[in-house]
């Protein structure tokens, strides 16, 4: 059992990882969702193999489980699929993701430096000073 | 008997291990949408059935079992729904190419709708 149990190992293994190479090349969201879909079909396998090397029954609800959430994932991203611009479904290079992270730390800063202006440069008129003005005293007054 | 079982269990688990190795291979080296969409039924279905009675045949208890059905009923249920959700939203979408098809029934039935659609407005 132990010689069939470690090829069923290696043949799964090697399934997920095929289907993971192909989610990160893409091409396209359902192309990876194809994938994804097959790699809980092999996570299903595995769950299986385990049951039947150990003999244990606590792991077949699990194996339930998994067959309902791999549907609802791809049917969830089948459902708003949309067309997707040339090139863009595909993962970004180092050098990309930097450049993106720079712009948005830019824009960050301007916000920042923005919002600076607004709210600490101007004039003093918290909501403090308006509370003590009115009948020279009230809710204010013990100050 | 507890022998033979065991060797039938074994073989099981290893046809559908193979099936889902030869998923994964079909995965990486189909050209498009549906070709790999096709490939990924292979441990999705047949597999997972032939593991199925593999972990059925090792475990030999009742209750177990049928659990073990609940899941095969579910993945053949829910297998083809998600698989047809995801190619026809790719058709929509345009990742299928056409040209590649041999009979193409819902790009003629597509036109015919719209058509039908302009003359009603």
């Amino acid at each position: 059992m132990t010689v069939v149990v470690v090829l069923c190992a290696v043949l799964l293994t090697a399934a997920a990882v095929l289907a993971l190479v192909r989610v990160e090349r893409g091409p396209s969201m359902l192309d990876r969702t194809i994938a994804l879909d097959t790699l809980t079909a092999v996570l299903v396998g595995a769950v299986a193999v385990h049951a039947a090397w150990t003999r244990r029954t606590d792991t077949v609800p699990v194996l339930v489980a998994l067959s309902l959430i791999g549907f609802v994932g791809s049917v969830a991203i089948a459902r708003f699929a949309s067309v997707e611009p040339e090139g863009e479904g595909r993962v970004l290079t180092r050098e990309e993701v930097a450049a993106l992270e720079l712009d948005r730390m830019d824009a960050e800063d301007a916000e920042r430096r923005d919002t600076d202006a607004e709210h600490h440069g101007g004039g003093a008129e918290g909501d403090v000073r308006r509370v003590e003005e009115p009948d020279g005293g009230g809710e204010g007054g013990d100050r | 008997m507890t022998t033979v079982l065991d060797v039938l269990a074994a073989i099981c688990l290893l046809a559908g291990s193979a099936l889902a190795f030869a998923a994964g291979l079909g995965l990486l080296r189909f050209p498009d949408l549906l070709a790999r969409s096709h490939a990924a039924t292979k441990p999705q279905v047949l597999g997972l059935l032939l593991m199925l009675l593999g972990v059925a045949l090792r475990l030999r208890w009742g209750p177990a079992i049928w659990m073990l059905v609940l899941v095969a009923l579910f993945q053949m249920v829910t297998a083809p729904v998600a698989a047809h959700m995801v190619t026809r939203a790719g058709y929509r979408t345009g990742k299928v190419d056409s040209r590649a098809l041999v009979v193409d029934e819902l790009t003629d039935d597509l036109h015919a709708a719209a058509e039908e659609q302009d003359l009603t407005d």
